[in-house]
């Protein structure tokens, strides 16, 4: 019997990454390595304007006196920063127009992966079905993005990063950076002098995007990083679900995806900002290649009584350094973190959020679900601070973890300040292993192996993602279940 | 219906079960008694497949297929079923998931079609209710917070619904207050049927006054050293294990 559930395992593990495919199409290249000229390159084949360029070369000069920050509980061979490709874009007529001059093989890429960039084939589903609008971006640029013109006439903006600094440059000027700073971190700062592209969203005053938003992340090129920029405006009394995906081909080598997320929510405003990262994990076995997922996501909750959610369903990438955080700095307003970050194979996460607390009767909720499998690192990182001003302010923390296997570890990292004496701050923590007794449990009630951990993680992470939007949910639930296949055994 | 012949189990190299020889026929509901320590739950886990309880020598067969050499969920498909001493909590998923999962699993193993939702939750519902158990405690993630008794209710309630062929109830009295113990006995009654076997673990005659066996098995020290009707078990009461402890 021992044998045939290693054959099994061995079979599915070779489904383990379906997304592991490459695409075959003619690609254009920056000079590889990273220096100005690059920089004057990169912002030259988006037509950018003067002050972004600046704006970009700024940034690398400030970058190049930074160190590589090394407090995360992860390890890995130094980078070299110079070997990489920091722009790689599809050969194509600039700015395709409708899908037909799109190249059909990244068209069918996006069918492999099941993203509907056919507005009709969006539409041809269930009745009663939530649509939603598609932004693509391969490698640096966005390919096709989809529903503008239905968004548009509720006014919603939704569009590259690098239409939006062209069409917007006064959104973009006003809110670019004003959440990350330029130098807010070593891979911030990057990401800022050669960003490539990325979805610009702007939901106007008192409107209810009509449907869901989504940008699809995919990195195809060899040798080469992604360095997505997202900017998403709710201004007062708007409200925005967006939801992001990754994925990457299998490769050999390490790929750096460095992105910077910034949101700002305005008086009354209300974000959900949904995630499922699924970028090539590596090999399991020897932990060869895979992506470095070194990301800076914040969100500015700039107007009283506004609203941010942070939602991640985090199961891909060799490495995950990232930490979702909201300011709240409008009286009143809200951040909510909602994680689920599953580590297998040789992967190592290290994840969490930051409330700050800034403004009066601000609340903050995390719950954070780490799951740790096969010989990998998992480690919550948190911080909840209130400031001087922040009175009344309320958090509560909840951070579970899951041990699968006896070679795997998790690790929780919570900070807390008040630093004014009208505040609750909870946290609760627990850590459990998953227990045979459990396993035997379910698999006497006629259940697999395979099928018992699918059943008992689903219960242990459902508090999360009860939070994802439905469609997606489902989406995630099959994704954890395939992150963990052969985790027992 | 369930053979079991001359089998030997260990657990972490000690020898529990030392040449256990038991049969019980379809149509049969047979109690196994004896004091701590005899081999009872070793008995009931070899039964069905559970890790680290190794079968060293003889031989277990449910209508004559070799049950040994079938996983747990396999030979839960084939329709064994423990209600366990101590039912496992399962957080985050309501009991209604657990049973329905655990349902179509089966019956997928088995090359039959998928319960509908309608029927299973009519299926739910008249079960529920003949073991007064509330519906909406279904809704509820399994045994979290139940109590000792809700857990065996909960156990009785799984067993009816996933309608097994042979099973084994172990300890099931334990916890339980006489009108919980009713209720279970009840349920376990209505399970009776000729073409299902049962086998009732437990240390007291209580049990056995509400569901009556067929034959009472004594086990000592890894071995069965008595059989009789239900007698036997009323003579336990009186006289405890004494007399069998030193046959074995």
């Amino acid at each position: 019997m021992a044998a045939v559930r290693q054959t099994v395992e061995h079979v599915e593990s070779l489904e383990r990454y379906k997304h592991g495919f490459v695409t075959e199409i003619a690609q254009e290249f920056a000079p590889k390595g990273l220096n100005a000229d690059v920089i004057r390159f990169i912002s030259g084949k988006k037509g950018e304007p003067e002050w972004m360029l600046a704006w970009r070369l700024e940034a690398f000069e400030r970058w190049q006196a930074m160190e590589e920050p090394g407090w995360a509980r992860v390890s890995f061979p130094r980078i070299d920063y110079q070997a990489a490709y920091y722009y790689a874009a599809p050969k194509q007529k600039a700015g395709p127009k409708s899908l037909d001059e799109v190249d059909p093989e990244i068209l069918e890429t996006y069918k492999k992966l099941g993203i509907p960039l056919r507005e009709q084939e969006v539409l041809a589903g269930v009745e009663g079905a939530p649509r939603y609008a598609v932004d693509a971006v391969f490698d640096s640029v966005s390919v096709v993005t989809t529903f503008r013109e239905e968004l548009a006439k509720a006014g919603v903006i939704f569009c590259p990063m690098s239409e939006a600094i062209r069409e917007h440059p006064e959104l973009v000027k006003t809110y670019l950076g004003s959440v990350v700073p330029v130098s807010d971190n070593y891979f911030a700062c990057l990401n800022s002098a050669v960003f490539s592209d990325g979805s610009f969203v702007y939901v106007p005053p008192g409107v209810r995007c009509p449907m869901e938003l989504s940008t699809y992340f995919r990195i195809n090129a060899e040798n080469s990083g992604q360095f997505e920029r997202t900017l998403i405006i709710a201004d007062r009394g708007a409200y925005v679900s967006y939801l992001e995906g990754c994925t990457a081909p299998m490769r050999d080598e390490n790929q750096l995806h460095a992105a910077v997320v910034e949101l700002v929510a305005l008086e009354d405003a209300e974000i959900k900002y949904s995630t499922v990262q699924n970028w090539y994990p590596g090999d399991p076995e020897t932990g060869k290649g895979g992506i470095y997922n070194f990301v800076t996501k914040r969100a500015d909750c700039r107007g009283d009584r506004s609203k941010v959610a942070w939602t991640q369903v985090e199961t891909g990438s060799a490495i995950t350094w990232k930490y979702p955080s909201c300011i709240l700095r409008g009286n009143d307003s809200a951040g909510e973190f909602y994680s689920i970050a599953i580590t297998n194979g040789r992967q190592q996460a290290d994840t969490g959020t930051k409330m700050i607390h800034l403004g009066s009767g601000t609340r903050s909720r995390i719950i954070s679900k780490g799951i740790s499998a096969g010989k990998s690192s998992n480690t919550y990182r948190g911080l909840v601070s209130a400031h001087p001003k922040a009175k009344g302010a309320r958090n509560f923390t909840q951070c579970d973890s899951l041990l699968i296997g006896k070679h795997c570890a998790a690790h929780t990292v919570p900070y807390v300040e008040a630093r004014n004496g009208q505040v609750v701050l909870e946290h609760e923590a627990t850590t459990t292993r998953l227990s045979d007794d459990q396993l035997f449990y379910v698999m006497q009630r006629g259940l697999s192996q395979e099928e018992a951990v699918q059943l008992l993680v689903n219960g242990f992470v459902k508090d999360v993602l009860q939070e994802l939007p439905m469609e997606f949910a489902v989406e995630a639930q099959k994704l954890v279940a395939i992150s963990l296949e052969g985790s027992v055994g | 219906m369930l053979t079991v012949s001359n089998l030997h189990a260990a657990v972490d190299g000690k020898e529990i079960l030392k040449g256990l020889t038991l049969e019980v026929p379809a149509g049969e509901v047979h109690a196994l008694m004896g004091p701590n320590g005899a081999g009872k739950s070793t008995l009931s886990y070899v039964l069905t497949g559970r890790d680290g309880y190794e079968v060293t020598a003889g031989s277990a067969t449910l209508e004559g297929e070799n049950l040994l050499a079938l996983s747990p969920d396999e030979r839960a498909a084939r329709g064994v079923f423990l209600s366990f001493q101590y039912p496992l909590e399962i957080p985050g998923v309501p009991a209604l998931t657990f049973i329905r999962t655990a349902l179509n699993a089966q019956r997928r193993a088995r090359g039959e079609a998928e319960i509908s939702a309608p029927e299973f939750l009519k299926l739910a519902r008249r079960t529920a209710q003949s073991l007064k158990i509330d519906f909406e405690m279904l809704k509820r993630p399994l045994n979290v917070g139940f109590s000792g008794g809700e857990k065996k209710r909960m156990e009785i309630l799984q067993m009816a619904m996933l309608s097994p062929r042979f099973l084994i109830l172990d300890e099931t009295d334990s916890g339980l207050d006489i009108d919980a113990l009713k209720i279970v006995a009840e349920g376990v009654n209505a399970l009776r049927a000729p073409d299902r076997a049962m086998l009732i673990i437990t240390h007291y005659q209580r049990l056995l006054d509400y569901i009556r066996p067929h034959r009472v098995h004594v086990l000592s020290a890894g071995r069965i050293v008595a059989s009789g009707g239900p007698e036997l078990a009323l003579e336990l009461e009186r006289e405890g294990y004494d007399k069998y402890a030193r046959a074995a």
